[in-house]
C-alpha cells in the first residue's frame, strides 16, 4: 500500500474521496493515531465555522442586495449585453412589471420554493433544522409558527424518506420547509407558505426554474410548493402522492 | 430564467462574506459590490459552468482589491504616525473561533472557508481562487494548523502589523 499524503488526509476529512480511496484512508487511520486525531479536529473545525456562521442563511437578504440585481443595471448595458444580460435579468423584470400583481403573486411561490431548495438541499451537515427523528415536534413547531395545522406527506412509497424541516423567513411570513431524501441522495423540498389573500384552489402548475423543477399549488389558504433537481415527469409522480395526501 | 440566476447564491455569499470580512456591514458591502460586478460580467459566464464557483471567483477579486486599499491607507496612516508603534498582537484571548479566523491571513482564511464552511471542491476552490490546487492543499494544511494553535492559545506571540 503506498502512503497516505497529508492532502489525502485533508480530502479525507472533507468527504471529497470516492468510495476505493476512503476506505484506503481509513485503513490507514486504523493504525495512525496522530492521523486519527488530525482528522477529527479539521472536521471539528469545519463544523464549528457552520455552527458559527449558518444562521447567516435564514437572514432576511438586506434590500440594498435585493435591489442591486433590479436596479444597477443601466440601460447602456442592454445595448452592450443586450442578448445574455437583457434575456437573463432585464427582460425577466420588465415583464414582472407588466403582469398583474395576482400573477406575481403565484408565480413568485414556485421561484422562493426553488431558492430555499437550491439554499438546502445541498447543505450536508444542516440540511434541516429539526430531524425527522423528532416528528410531532417538528409538525407542532411549524404549524404553531404558520398558525395553520400541517402535515407532512409519507413518500416511502415513491422511494423518499423525510429528512426533516425548518422554518425559513418568506415574503408575507414564515415558510415551512419539509425535506425528503431517497437512497441515492436525491432529495425533495415541499415549500408550504401561508397566503393572506382570499382562500381558493388551483390546478398543479409547473415552473422550471434553473435546473430546478417546482410543481406548485393553492389549497385554501396555503400555497404548496414541490421542489427538485429532476425530470418533470419524475417530479409529477411524486407531487400527485403530496396532493391526494393532502387532499384526501 | 430570469435573475433568480444570482438570486439563489445570495446566501451563501453572505454567508462566505461574513466569515470572510468579520462584521455583518463590511461582508454586505462586499456582496453588493460582487453581485453588481456579476450583473455587467454576467456575458462572460460560460452557460453550463458553476457558476457559484463564478460567484466565489468575483468576490475574491473584489475582496483582494478592498485588502489592497486598506492596506495602502494603513499604510499612509503608519508614516505620517512615524511608525513608532506597531501594533502589538492582543494578549492570547483567542478562544474565540471568530477572533481565530480574523487572525488567519487572508489568502489562508478563502481557502479554509471555502472548503471548509462552503463545501466547495479542492478544484473549485484553486477554480475560484485562480491558483492551483497543490497552493488550496498548502493553504489549507496551514490554516487549520494556525486555527488550532490559535485555538489552543498555544500561538507564537506575532507581532502582527499592518503593513505585511
Amino acid at each position: 500500500m503506498s502512503p497516505v499524503t497529508q492532502s489525502e488526509l485533508h480530502a479525507y476529512a472533507d468527504g471529497q474521496l470516492d468510495e476505493a480511496q476512503r476506505l484506503r484512508i481509513e485503513a490507514h487511520l486504523a493504525q495512525d493515531q496522530r492521523a486519527t486525531e488530525s482528522v477529527r479536529l479539521w472536521r471539528e473545525q469545519n463544523e464549528a465555522l457552520r455552527v458559527l456562521y449558518n444562521p447567516v442563511l435564514n437572514e432576511p437578504v438586506p434590500q440594498r442586495l435585493r435591489a442591486a440585481r433590479a436596479q444597477r443595471v443601466r440601460w447602456p448595458y442592454y445595448a452592450l449585453a443586450a442578448g445574455a444580460l437583457a434575456a437573463s435579468f432585464g427582460l425577466g423584470w420588465v415583464l414582472r412589471a407588466y403582469q398583474s400583481e395576482r400573477v406575481v403573486q403565484l408565480a413568485a411561490l414556485p421561484h422562493s420554493a426553488a431558492v430555499a431548495y437550491a439554499v438546502y438541499a445541498p447543505e450536508v451537515r444542516h440540511p434541516v433544522e429539526v430531524g425527522a427523528d423528532q416528528q410531532d415536534h417538528l409538525v407542532k413547531w411549524l404549524s404553531k409558527r404558520l398558525g395553520h395545522e400541517l402535515k407532512v406527506p409519507l413518500l416511502t412509497q415513491q422511494g423518499f424518506e423525510l429528512v426533516g424541516g425548518r422554518l425559513l423567513p418568506g415574503g408575507k411570513g414564515p415558510v415551512a420547509q419539509f425535506m425528503y431524501q431517497d437512497a441515492k441522495g436525491q432529495r425533495i423540498t415541499l415549500y408550504v407558505s401561508r397566503r393572506d389573500a382570499e382562500p381558493r384552489d388551483t390546478a398543479f402548475r409547473f415552473s422550471q426554474e434553473d435546473k430546478i423543477s417546482v410543481f406548485y399549488w393553492i389549497d385554501g389558504t396555503l400555497g404548496y410548493a414541490l421542489s427538485a433537481e429532476m425530470d418533470r415527469a419524475r417530479l409529477l409522480i411524486v407531487a400527485t402522492a403530496v396532493y391526494r395526501q393532502l387532499n384526501p | 430564467m430570469d435573475s433568480a440566476e444570482i438570486a439563489v447564491h445570495i446566501p451563501r455569499l453572505r454567508r462566505y462574506a461574513r466569515a470572510l470580512a468579520g462584521d455583518s456591514h463590511r461582508a454586505d458591502d462586499l456582496v453588493q459590490d460582487t453581485l453588481e460586478r456579476a450583473l455587467v460580467k454576467f456575458h462572460l459566464w460560460r452557460r453550463g459552468s458553476d457558476m457559484r464557483a463564478w460567484m466565489f471567483a468575483i468576490m475574491h477579486n473584489v475582496f483582494v482589491n478592498q485588502l489592497r486599499q486598506r492596506r495602502e491607507t494603513a499604510l499612509d496612516e503608519a508614516t505620517e504616525a512615524g511608525l513608532e508603534s506597531a501594533p502589538r498582537a492582543d494578549p492570547l484571548e483567542l478562544r474565540d473561533l471568530e477572533a481565530a479566523l480574523a487572525r488567519l491571513p487572508a489568502e489562508q482564511r478563502e481557502v479554509l472557508l471555502l472548503v471548509g464552511l462552503e463545501q466547495l471542491s479542492y478544484a473549485e476552490a484553486s477554480q475560484a481562487l485562480g491558483i492551483p490546487v497543490g497552493t488550496v492543499m498548502s493553504r489549507l494544511s496551514r490554516a487549520r494548523e494556525r486555527l488550532r494553535e490559535l485555538m489552543s492559545g498555544a500561538a507564537p506571540a506575532t507581532n502582527l502589523t499592518l503593513v505585511k
